[in-house]
């Protein structure tokens, strides 16, 4: 049997993806055209490619169906909430870095932390008549994280994309989303909350402890761990 | 085999719960229903973003999001602030449906039997009421019971010697004690106030708040950082209240020392005096009964006053109430009632009747 190893099927994560392997030795690439999502592995046998969005593999080793997946943190986290359980860290790649954060408009020169936000949420309220919109994907790491900071009368609004643009456009009053540079925020005036990031993602490749794992396969994962120069969990040695 | 098992524990469950809801009925409560879908807005109204970490959400394409009903209270209320009779008692029983932290293994859906009492007539009497209709419940079975009175708390909240504003930021936040702690370390003087920058214009107005608003809120902290932080007494009172734990004769005393230094205390001491003795005409041993100063404060948000609950060994709580005459002004458009009630869970009651037997 093979290990499935699942990692992101485009764009940039994709490409720093192969190379990273590719820099320790495990040859990884796409087997035919570029709309193929079937891979090819050299150097190590025993090991399947699989091309997926990074959305999806968190999923796909929650339910057991890869071995291996490479994806960022924030979407395992938001995704899996048993992740803990059913996943573990077997390397960071050390790209991919990007934080999820809150933003709000820059000219609120009046809040900096979510001490000011939820200040600003009880007021808004009283104001408009309705709770303070917060637009995002990530509905449940930041409710998660409003929840245990105790700040109220916030809106969740669910935003697929284009989240930066929604304060100018009337449907939210602050964002939440992952961020790597700034530059989207800064380019629609929204300023970042100083008192630190929901999360710090970055490009982490998993083992699901779910995928039940033959003794081969066990002994490929042990392979490409020395490989990758990565120290294994102990629930896999 | 287990799902038989499962079946036949279900069918005591029913059992179990019929007979509470007889025995409800029979104390005079009206027997009532509610719907199982609930409007998603009124408990989001109520309760904020949170609720859905708890709740169930489902959608409807005509009548908007709807949420499966996490409890009875807020429905119950909402039927007798649209024309019930004054005075009421209602009994219900049913299922509710609660999201549980992964892992937990807490059930996600589970019979509750209720009792709630709308009532002007003296409050105090009518806490004992509910607390020993609930205790009657557990009859037979080694329990222990916790009472607590969010009522001391806003209490001292209301009468603090400082601004209305800051009394109404830590009021909105009593039910959430790290929040709650954050701007009494503020107001207190224990951590800096906020300073913020001028409103510049490198920055163009963006979304439903103003530049205007800004300004404002720039006055008001720059205001409130001249304000004298509230009185250490005050704050060591509200502390001393928060770490209470004792049973109800000494906590009793407690507060009657603190209420010498703090007034503004004094009204919600006497009323606890009042129901202490109230729940001994009724037989109940308060010397055996445990007071608590933070009970209630996590996860009964609507209750604003007495506040109990009951539990055998780590079994519970198997049942819970206390007062909520705010939920019913919150609730009810015309008016407010005052309102005490409590749930017990069939489900365990049985498994404290199988532990203790």
């Amino acid at each position: 049997m093979t290990v499935k190893l699942g990692i992101p099927s485009k764009g940039r994560l994709m490409e720093q993806t192969l190379a990273w392997f590719g820099d320790r030795e495990i040859g990884l690439s796409r087997a035919g055209s570029d709309r193929e999502y079937a891979g090819a592995v050299s150097g190590i046998d025993g090991v399947e490619l699989i091309l997926l969005s990074a959305g999806e593999v968190p999923r796909e080793l929650a339910a057991g169906r890869l071995h291996l997946g490479v994806t960022g943190t924030d979407l395992v986290r938001e995704k899996i909430p048993l992740w803990r359980t059913q996943i573990e860290t077997v390397a960071e790649l050390g790209f991919g870095h990007a934080d999820l954060i809150i933003a709000v408009p820059k000219f609120w020169t009046d809040v900096e932390t979510l001490d000011d936000l939820d200040a600003v949420a009880a007021r808004f309220r009283a104001d408009h008549g309705h709770r303070l919109r917060i637009a995002t994907k990530y509905h449940r790491l930041v409710r998660e994280h409003l929840q245990s900071a105790g700040v109220a009368d916030y809106l969740i609004v669910d935003s697929q994309g284009a989240t930066e643009g929604t304060v100018k456009n009337l449907t939210a009053e602050a964002i939440a989303d992952i961020t790597s540079t700034g530059a989207t925020l800064e380019a629609n005036h929204l300023k970042v909350l100083a008192d630190g990031p929901i999360l710090a993602s970055q490009a982490t490749l998993f083992a699901s402890h779910v995928t039940p794992w033959s003794e081969a396969e066990q002994k490929t994962l042990t392979r490409i761990a020395d490989m990758l120069g990565a120290k294994l969990p102990e629930a896999f040695i | 085999m287990v799902l038989g098992k499962s079946l036949s524990q279900d069918g005591a469950v029913r059992s179990a719960a019929e007979a509470l809801f007889a025995t409800f009925q029979a104390a005079g409560a009206m027997p009532v229903e509610t719907a199982m879908l609930q409007p998603a807005d009124t408990l989001l109204d109520l309760y904020g973003e949170d609720i859905r970490a708890r709740a169930y959400v489902t959608d409807d394409p005509v009548l908007g999001e709807q949420m499966l009903r996490p409890d009875f209270t807020v429905p119950v209320v909402q039927m007798h602030m649209s024309g019930g009779a004054d005075p009421a008692r209602y009994a219900y029983m049913g299922k509710v449906f609660r999201k549980q932290d992964a892992g937990s293994g807490r059930l996600n859906e589970y019979f509750q039997v209720g009792y709630e009492v709308f009532d002007r007539s003296a409050p105090e009497a009518l806490d004992a009421e509910v607390f020993v209709t609930f205790a009657a419940a557990l009859e037979g079975i080694a329990h222990t019971a916790v009472v607590g009175d969010m009522g001391l708390l806003t209490s001292v909240v209301a009468g603090l010697s400082t601004s209305e504003r800051r009394r109404a930021a830590l009021m909105r936040h009593v039910w959430r004690p790290i929040r709650f702690r954050r701007l009494l370390d503020r107001f207190g003087g224990a951590a800096p106030p906020l300073e913020r920058n001028t409103l510049t214009d490198d920055a163009p107005e963006i979304g439903l708040r103003t530049k205007a608003d800004v300004t404002d809120r720039l006055a008001l902290l720059a205001e409130e950082a001249r304000e004298s932080p509230i009185p250490a007494n005050e704050l060591s009172a509200m502390d001393a209240i928060l770490s209470l734990a004792a049973p109800a004769p000494d906590a009793l005393a407690r507060l009657e020392t603190l209420s010498g230094n703090l007034p503004s205390l004094r009204p919600a001491v006497d009323r606890l005096a009042r129901r202490f003795d109230a729940l001994r005409k009724r037989g109940i041993d308060t010397e055996a009964l445990m007071f608590e100063g933070s009970y209630g404060r996590t996860h009964m948000e609507y209750y604003d006053g007495f506040v109990f609950g009951f539990s055998a060994g780590d079994i519970g709580p198997i049942a819970t109430g206390g007062r909520y005459d705010a939920l019913t002004r919150a609730l009810g458009s015309n008016g407010a009632i005052p309102a005490v009630g409590g749930v017990v869970r069939p489900d365990l009651l049985l498994q404290a009747r199988s532990a203790s037997s």
